[in-house]
């Protein structure tokens, strides 16, 4: 479970992707989860392949972000199977240990809709915390390799700022970079630019869409289906707790084949 | 009334001298004390153990539903009858340091729950146990919520331990109390007690916004 080496290929580029050779990254089997009486996720299958971007879009309330929480083990889900890499896997019939979760948890990393930045700490001690608090990487090193991150997203100067003195673009940056320096295998996206002033979405989809050009594996839960249809190679629908439908960006946003994929994609484009 | 300033002046050095010599060591151990007491009962109540929320619980409650009067003397005049004979400081500190451990332990749980869950869950997200994500991420936040009514508990503190003058503790109350049995002029001299507490919480509360001022700079809003 050691975090994934850095790219080879490409020496010094601290914003390579690990390498992809088009198997599978990520597998998901029948993934239920309930609250309470509300089952959000009645059965979901998913299969992200190295270096794919996926985009999960759906109406609010389908259970895209929950899949995430998942998929990070922020939510014990009640049943089903996630396979990661083919080296974890994981059933949740029977409860995971501790040990299974930060095994999720140090293959994946997440970017929240609202950054979730640590408030008392600078945009550097933010980045380098979990490397070097839970990795127990080398100081030195890891901070070389977040300020590199953090030159790559234009917030070189920002390094020794607080959180509350940055922009919401600026702060969302900072919460890609965060994910990034864990050296994750896969990367998750909950909503990145919904909570962004409307001027401030673009800093951040490009910078995202430079990690898709980069070979980053990636699931993205977005409402921005025009971003999703340039940058996604897969795109998949939920509603009610299913996968309704899934395929390529052009297929599945532009001539859909259910009718509910047909009227969520009308009602997003054209709102009015 | 005819004012004794010659009897002020003779006093006020004792009376500060018991104030420096005892209030504010006994205010300072008892605090420091209190709130280690205070950080392990709110743990306790947020643990999500039943017995050992339940505990806290009760800790809290007759902490806080009992007088701190009655709490000192079971503590002095009390124990010795089950065999447990303290002096008066050490009786002090520990009737007081428990006292501030109830009150403490409720502003310390209620600043955790006040950090956002979000901060929790990116704690989490980057591989932190439980553990680490209280050292690291939640506590450090909570701390800086919790300084403006901690410090409204130290000032309270500092003003109670007068009633540690009932267990014979040499503090600033019972050095006025001595000087006034001795010369009876106990207006002027329990005004003068007064106006001793008073500049000390004023230093104290000075110092107060100093602290907040300096931990407020960075705290999300």
């Amino acid at each position: 479970m050691s975090p994934t080496d850095p790219p080879t290929g490409r020496p010094g580029d601290v914003f390579a992707a690990p390498l992809h050779d088009g198997a599978p990254l990520l597998r998901v089997d029948g993934l239920r989860k309930s609250f309470g009486d509300n089952q959000v996720l009645k059965s979901i299958d998913l299969s992200v392949d190295r270096g794919d971007v996926v985009a999960l879009i759906g109406p609010s309330g389908s259970g895209k972000t929950t899949v995430l929480r998942c998929l990070n083990g922020l939510e014990v889900p009640d049943g089903g199977t996630v396979d990661v890499a083919g080296e974890l896997h994981l059933d949740f019939a029977s409860p995971l240990s501790r040990k299974q979760v930060a095994a999720l948890r140090d293959r994946s990393a997440m970017v929240f809709q609202h950054y979730h930045l640590f408030p008392h700490m600078t945009v550097l001690q933010n980045v380098i915390e979990g490397p070097v608090q839970v990795q127990r990487r080398h100081r030195e090193e890891v901070v070389t390799e977040a300020e590199a991150l953090l030159a790559r997203v234009g917030l070189a100067d920002k390094r020794d700022s607080h959180p509350a003195e940055l922009s919401g673009g600026q702060q969302q940056r900072v919460g890609i970079v965060r994910a990034l320096a864990l050296r994750p295998q896969l990367l998750l996206f909950d909503e990145p630019t919904s909570a962004l002033d409307p001027e401030l979405v673009g800093d951040v989809l490009t910078v995202i869409k430079e990690l898709a050009d980069e070979g980053w594996t990636m699931l993205i839960v977005t409402h921005e289906l025009a971003f999703a249809r340039e940058v996604a190679d897969q795109v998949v629908f939920m509603d009610e707790g299913y996968v309704v439908e899934r395929g390529d960006p052009s297929v599945v946003l532009r001539e859909p084949r259910e009718e509910r994929t047909r009227q969520f994609v009308r009602r997003l484009l054209s709102p009015f | 009334m005819n004012i004794d300033w010659h009897l002020v002046g003779t006093s006020l050095w004792p009376i500060v001298r018991g104030g420096l010599l005892g209030t504010i060591p006994l205010t300072l151990a008892s605090f420091v004390a209190g709130l280690l007491i205070a950080l392990v009962v709110a743990l306790m109540r947020i643990s999500g153990r039943a017995p050992l929320s339940a505990v806290a619980r009760v800790y809290i409650s007759v902490i806080r539903g009992t007088p701190l009067l009655v709490q000192l003397f079971v503590i002095f005049y009390g124990l010795p009858s089950v065999g447990v004979t303290l002096s008066p400081w050490p009786s002090a500190i520990i009737a007081f340091s428990l006292n501030v451990g109830g009150y403490a332990a409720e502003v310390i749980r209620a600043a955790i729950l006040s950090v956002p869950k979000g901060q929790w869950e990116a704690a989490h997200t980057i591989g932190m146990s439980r553990r680490q994500a209280l050292r690291r991420i939640i506590l450090p936040q909570a701390a800086r919520v919790s300084v403006p009514p901690l410090s409204n508990t130290f000032i309270s503190l500092v003003k109670d331990t007068s009633l540690a003058s009932l267990i014979l503790v040499a503090e600033l109350f019972r050095k006025a109390q001595e000087v006034a049995a001795f010369s009876q002029e106990f207006m002027v001299l329990y005004l003068e007690a007064a106006a001793v507490y008073w500049v000390f919480c004023l230093f104290l509360s000075a110092g107060q916004n100093l602290v907040e001022e300096r931990l407020d700079r960075y705290v999300a809003h």
